[in-house]
């Protein structure tokens, strides 16, 4: 039996009368990366947000990292690592102060936040780059960047919210591989996207239409369920059903 | 000491270390955009010397009227310095105290000095007399001036009597403003100045930087971080207290030392009142930061909402006293308007905490509403 570290029952979020995430039920296992796709406005961000303790749910249950998305959203906050679809660090800091200041609000000693900074800028090979401002990189180093600040703290899990985008083939490539060294840490990945190339890297990935989950399962399941090859087709033929358009 | 305690004082002592962090942070954006440092600081320089040299008015050939019932020599000297100046015009000099009026109506003159009969006499004799100078001051600047002027005619005058007399003479110049006795107005620009550039500094920097934040995404960062949301806030308006007090003591340096200003009252009464506005302000910026979503509308709503009230209702421009009863009853909600008020008490007037307190006391209330309303609408934001 697999340790579960996101499990949600019913999970549902209303704006008055609109219903933007309809009674949505699942695990999420440790370690795994989890692919949480949906055309725009089927609800993905504000799922994510509730599980991230952003937004508080209108009624069902949710459990993150053990603890409940309703009352200990503080000690959720302690054990997530969070990454946006915009660019979120600071470009008028240098790469290190970036790094200090996160460790920093995560409440690291001194001496810890040197150590993991110092392995965090060898592990990306910015050693010549650690005392220049952050505007000073390309995307791609700064996308790596983020990805490394946000697990900083050693988080259980990561949410990352469509962190590839506007970023070139190569650089993607290379930020999987980030991911996947995280996930043989043992740190669970959750992870939203657009690109269907980057959903077959993932272990398990949901399709969320109109609010609600329509599908999940493995890729190579989901592409055996629809009877097609291709991510591409299973995902368009589940979000040509939406009402909702954007 | 038990467990608890030790666990609580360990928890705040980590906060307090998340919270050095974040003020650390803040401090390198302030430090870093040259640009806005050069605003930051370069304004209030800038705004003081624009307003106390582009505004001082020296006038020239003012047109006087001189009424002269004593007609002696005193007089006649007063009189006849008046007229070697550059600074003022004899339209007329009579004898009739009713011509005054219609002359002041008619706009013929900006200013009138009545010397009573036996000027010279009573001057002599009981070494004291009085002279009335009568100003226009609807435009209170120029009153000012030409008062001063004459009064200035007047002490020379006197001391060069005094050098030559061993008795001290006094002539006291009875000054009477028309239209707008109390010179309320713009008397006095610094007061003005320091309300508007800590509004700036705070309203409008603190709201963009916090709303900058949105904008770019991190935001959202720290919202998911466990730094508590209010925390946030507070880390965010530390550095501008700290530059709005830098420019307070840089607007009263320049306001005493070049422009001969002086602060008659106490400069930690000065200080301390200024605080309360700065934080009022903060909490203002703050407010705005919540409100909107891009630099843009911070700005807008800062410059409009803030800006212009200040300098129409603070009274430091325009007289709040000539303005529709509508207008003046909205004045009261601009907090500018309260401290120009308590400034203006501490340095011209040399008043203590007394005096001032009910201003103060309203500032006060403008603040605690402002921080409450700030608070009420970030938690729904949080919803």
């Amino acid at each position: 039996m697999q340790e579960i570290v996101i499990k949600t029952d019913k999970l549902t979020k209303r704006f008055g009368d609109f219903t933007a995430v309809s009674e949505i039920t699942f695990d999420v296992y440790k370690g795994e990366i989890f692919g949480f796709l949906g055309a725009n406005g089927a609800g993905k961000t504000t799922a994510m947000r509730m599980l991230i303790g952003l937004s508080k749910p209108t009624s069902g249950s949710a459990t993150v990292a053990g603890f409940d998305v309703y009352k200990q959203t503080e000690n959720i906050k302690k054990n997530i690592g969070y990454m946006s679809q915009k660019f979120s660090l600071y470009e008028d800091l240098t790469v290190l102060e970036n790094i200090i200041f996160y460790g920093g609000i995560y409440g690291l000693g001194n001496a810890q936040i040197k150590t993991k900074s110092d392995e965090l800028i060898a592990g990306l090979g910015l050693q010549n780059e650690a005392r220049k401002l952050v505007a000073s990189l390309p995307l791609g180093w700064k996308q790596k960047l983020s990805f490394s600040v946000a697990l900083l703290h050693e988080p259980k899990i990561v949410f990352l919210d469509e962190p590839t985008g506007g970023v070139d083939p190569v650089t993607r490539r290379q930020f999987w591989d980030l991911i996947y060294a995280a996930s043989d840490n043992g740190i669970t990945i959750f992870v939203t996207t657009h690109y269907m190339d980057e959903a077959e890297y993932c272990n398990r990935i949901s399709i969320m239409v109109d609010g609600k989950i329509e599908a999940l399962d493995s890729p190579e399941n989901l592409k055996k369920q629809f009877n097609t090859g291709s991510m591409d087709d299973v995902f368009y033929e589940l979000a040509r059903g939406a009402k909702r358009v954007e | 000491m038990n467990w608890q305690e030790a666990r609580r004082g360990w928890n705040n002592f980590k906060i307090m270390k998340q919270f050095i962090a974040f003020v650390k942070k803040e401090f390198y954006h302030v430090l870093r955009d040259k640009r806005t440092l050069l605003i930051l600081f370069g304004m209030p320089v800038m705004q003081i010397l624009i307003f106390g040299f582009a505004l001082t008015n020296e006038v020239k050939n003012a047109k006087i009227l001189i009424v002269d019932h004593a007609k002696d020599i005193s007089s006649q000297k007063i009189i006849s310095e008046i007229a070697a100046g550059k600074y003022f015009k004899i339209e007329k000099v009579i004898s009739d105290d009713k011509q005054i009026e219609p002359a002041f109506k008619k706009g013929v003159i900006h200013v009138a000095i009545v010397f009573p009969a036996n000027f010279h006499q009573d001057l002599m004799h009981l070494n004291k007399t009085q002279i009335q100078i009568i100003a226009d001051a609807s435009d209170p600047n120029l009153a000012t001036t030409l008062t001063n002027y004459i009064s200035a005619i007047i002490k020379d005058y006197q001391s060069g009597l005094n050098k030559t007399f061993s008795v001290p003479f006094q002539i006291i110049p009875d000054v009477r403003m028309l239209y707008n006795p109390q010179l309320k107005g713009a008397s006095n620009f610094v007061p003005g100045v320091m309300a508007l550039v800590l509004l700036l500094v705070c309203v409008l920097m603190t709201a963009i930087s916090i709303v900058k934040e949105k904008e770019t995404g991190t935001m959202e960062i720290l919202l998911v971080s466990p730094f508590k949301p209010v925390l946030v806030i507070l880390a965010k308006a530390v550095p501008y207290l700290l530059v709005s007090l830098i420019n307070l003591a840089s607007i009263l340096l320049l306001s005493v030392y070049v422009l001969g200003v002086p602060i008659n009252g106490s400069l930690l009464l000065l200080f301390a009142e200024s605080t309360l506005f700065i934080i009022t302000c903060l909490t203002l910026g703050i407010f705005i930061s919540i409100k909107t979503n891009t630099q843009q509308a911070a700005m807008l709503v800062s410059l409009m909402g803030m800006l212009l009230p200040t300098v129409l209702f603070s009274g430091f421009m325009f007289p709040i006293e000539n303005m529709p009863v509508a207008l003046q009853i909205f004045s009261n909600i601009v907090p500018s308007k309260w401290y120009y008020i308590i400034v203006k008490s501490i340095m011209i007037k040399g008043v203590g905490f007394s005096v001032i307190w009910k201003e103060t006391l309203i500032l006060a209330a403008i603040m605690v509403f402002l921080f409450f309303l700030s608070l009420k609408s970030f938690k729904i934001r949080m919803q």
